[in-house]
């Protein structure tokens, strides 16, 4: 089992013909993820590599029965493309496209009220479940299938710890980025819900950074409501306020935001949070001992 | 992206929110000319950088007559302002905004921001105007109000009418409070800002409803929808550097330390500062040189790491995914021969063709030190440099 994505899962790609959006198609098809269609308007009815490519995310779902989408559309068209998904009535959608106006972004949110679909992104890797889909940009090969639910707002940040706890013999269930931006569809808690309701992860590891204050509402929900081990960590101690850390979302404003504030509300809601970015895997390890639960966390 | 004071009360003019008459004044005779047009016997000489506090700074001074404009023009124009926003460095004032002076009967606080947690654009406002709205916040939260905004209505009236009443506007004054609160939405929303705070909102004495200040930020991501705004970008208040790299497609921003630091990916180029001054260090920079980092890309990340003359080592901290370590690590040992770099460099790659990659490194016959972890690397570089 796993969160989201599994080997059932038909994905098309928004954005097909463009070089980022084939380049990681291929990369999808051959870690062996379903990719069934492509949208790009204007090329309905080529494909490339034989996948077919439809005008309309509608006709492509209607044609392939997909169920989910990854996007990889240009920044001024990406927020057209979520809701043409959304209104496709698809279950998930992915978009990893960076540079999105927020502005755009809080039209897409109030557009998806009351559907059903959920977006993980935008400015995100996607999500991968090891060994059964990947959508998305990150490295197939340093994944393997496990127990452990990964969640992060940084991509790279997210390969380091998924290579942090493979190296350690100890594989994934489901790897979600889910970006960094400042408006977005899934954020830790929603995600973390899933991880819980799933049989077949064990623990979970949230990797946030400053600004905003989603990892401190996430603390609270953790110590409520979840029943497996939290291990986390906070990029950004050192950065100073004001300033925009790269992703729009990652800035210290109003003296709020900082990760010091984030660790201590983490740690107070029994969030083991790794002291730096090179200990994730090892404090995972160390919680897992301590709740006897390594021997079943380890991959065969 | 940020503008100055007197360029955001332009902005908002446009929209129908209320300004004081102003002119900018680049040069002392300027601002005497600019007092003399606006006609007014009083008059604000105010520094337009792009920091907060500056009038506890002296940057801010009323003027009585315009010998009072030539003198304090004099003492702000190239004055350096330490605020509590400029680091300690400070901010030399090149341009002055002269405006006329009003009649302040009370001042309030009113400001736009983007709110994460719901996803929507929210107006703020409060009775307590002038001070630092953060200060307000710790000691007093009860006094903001709130209106969260529905993007598909915009700021409704009655929303307007109800912060206007709970920061106690004066009655008579409610709709037009109102008027200039839906203008400011406007604004806010045409211009893709990503903060426009009014602080002070003042009522005069003659019964106007006015922004005495005005701070409008730009979500910069959608700055290639206005050009207009692009084009009021100062380059002397941003970071030389920081300009270069933007050039480039890196992110970059300087900080104090002495270890320049070169990564991939905005969350781990964060972390990677935090390990090295968690192992003692101190990072000079942070630079994210992003997924697709070509030798191109890696020679001009060196430079401009090189340029900040406290920089005494290098700490590269790749996770090559899609890219691939030998790729990089050809980049980097081609990048350091050409602009000949003699400070110490240490190199930790991971990810796909590892091996490979350290071979190139080891082969160069550069002085590079590989290292085998994000943690042995930051130990090394912090070393390296003491």
């Amino acid at each position: 089992m796993s969160i989201l994505v599994n080997k059932h899962t038909k994905v098309i790609t928004q954005g097909i013909t463009g070089a980022t959006g084939l380049f990681h198609t291929r990369g999808a098809v051959e870690y062996g993820t379903q990719m069934v269609g492509g949208v790009t308007p204007g090329k309905g009815g080529t494909e490339v590599d034989g996948i077919p490519i439809f005008n309309t995310v509608a006709e492509a779902v209607e044609k392939t029965g997909a169920n989910a989408s990854v996007i990889y559309v240009a920044p001024p068209f990406a927020a057209d493309a979520i809701m043409e998904a959304v209104d496709a009535e698809l279950d998930l959608v992915i978009c990893i496209t960076e540079g999105i106006p927020v502005l755009d972004m809080v039209k897409v949110k109030r557009y998806m009220e009351g559907k059903k679909t959920k977006l993980i992104g935008p400015n995100c890797p996607g999500v991968i479940t090891p060994g059964e889909c990947k959508i998305g940009i990150m490295p197939g090969y340093i994944h393997t299938p496990g127990k452990v639910g990964i969640v992060s707002r940084s991509g790279t940040l997210t390969y380091e710890a998924v290579h942090q706890t493979s190296t350690r013999g100890i594989g994934q269930s489901t790897a979600v980025g889910i970006g960094g931006d400042p408006v977005k569809g899934m954020e830790f808690i929603d995600v973390l819900k899933m991880f819980n309701e799933d049989p077949d992860t064990e623990a979970v590891i949230m990797i946030g950074e400053i600004g905003g204050t989603a990892e401190e509402e996430a603390a609270d929900w953790i110590a409520a409501n979840m029943k497996k081990p939290v291990v986390g960590f906070i990029g950004g101690q050192t950065a100073p306020p004001g300033k925009r850390m790269g992703h729009a979302g990652a800035i210290i404003s109003g003296g709020k935001g900082t990760a010091a504030e984030k660790i201590a509300k983490l740690e107070s809601c029994g969030v083991r949070v790794a002291k730096t970015p090179a200990a994730i895997g090892e404090t995972l390890v160390e919680v897992l001992k301590e709740r006897g639960m390594l021997d079943k966390v380890m991959s065969k | 992206m940020n503008i100055h004071e007197y360029q955001g009360k332009e902005i908002l003019k446009q929209y129908g929110v209320k300004v004081p008459e102003g002119r900018v004044a680049f040069t002392v005779e300027e601002a005497v000319e600019a007092a003399k047009a606006l006609g007014t016997q009083v008059n604000v000489v105010k520094a337009q950088i792009h920091a907060g506090g500056r009038g506890k700074a002296g940057g801010v001074k009323v003027a009585k007559n315009l010998d009072e404009v030539r003198t304090y023009a004099q003492e702000i124009l190239g004055k350096v302002l330490v605020t509590h926003q400029t680091g300690p460095e400070g901010k030399e004032v090149k341009r002055l905004l002269i405006e006329q002076g009003c009649d302040i009967k009370k001042e309030y606080y009113v400001g736009v921001v983007v709110d994460r947690a719901t996803g929507s654009v929210v107006m703020m406002a409060s009775e307590e105007g002038g001070t630092e709205i953060e200060e307000v916040a710790e000691r007093t939260p009860e006094k903001i109000f709130k209106e969260v905004i529905d993007p598909v209505t915009g700021l409704n009236a009655f929303q307007a009418r109800r912060l206007a009443y709970a920061i106690n506007i004066p009655k008579e004054l409610i709709n037009k409070a109102a008027k200039f609160m839906m203008s400011l939405y406007q604004a806010f929303v045409e211009k893709d800002c990503s903060i426009a705070e009014i602080n002070p909102l003042v009522v005069t004495g003659d019964g106007e409803v006015m922004a005495l200040d005005a701070k409008l930020n730009f979500d910069s991501n959608a700055l290639y929808r206005h050009p207009d705004i692009v084009a009021l970008r100062d380059l002397d208040e941003e970071d030389e550097k920081e300009i270069e790299a933007s050039k480039f497609d890196l992110a970059y921003i300087a900080l104090d330390g002495n270890i320049g630091c070169m990564v991939n990916g905005a969350g781990l180029a964060m972390a990677t500062m935090d390990i090295v001054k968690f192992y003692g260090g101190d990072p000079a920079n942070f630079l994210d040189v992003g997924g697709g980092a070509t030798e191109e890309k890696v020679t001009e990340a060196f430079k401009i790491i090189l340029r900040d003359e406290k920089v005494k080592g290098i700490f590269v901290n790749i996770f090559g995914g899609i890219m691939k370590c030998d790729v990089i690590a050809n980049g980097v040992v081609n990048a350091a021969k050409q602009i000949k770099l003699d400070k110490p460099l240490v190199v930790r790659l991971e990810g796909t063709n590892v091996e490979l990659g350290k071979k190139i490194l080891n082969e160069s016959g550069l002085n590079i030190v590989a290292a085998e972890s994000m943690a042995d690397g930051a130990e090394k570089i912090v070393s390296l440099v003491k």
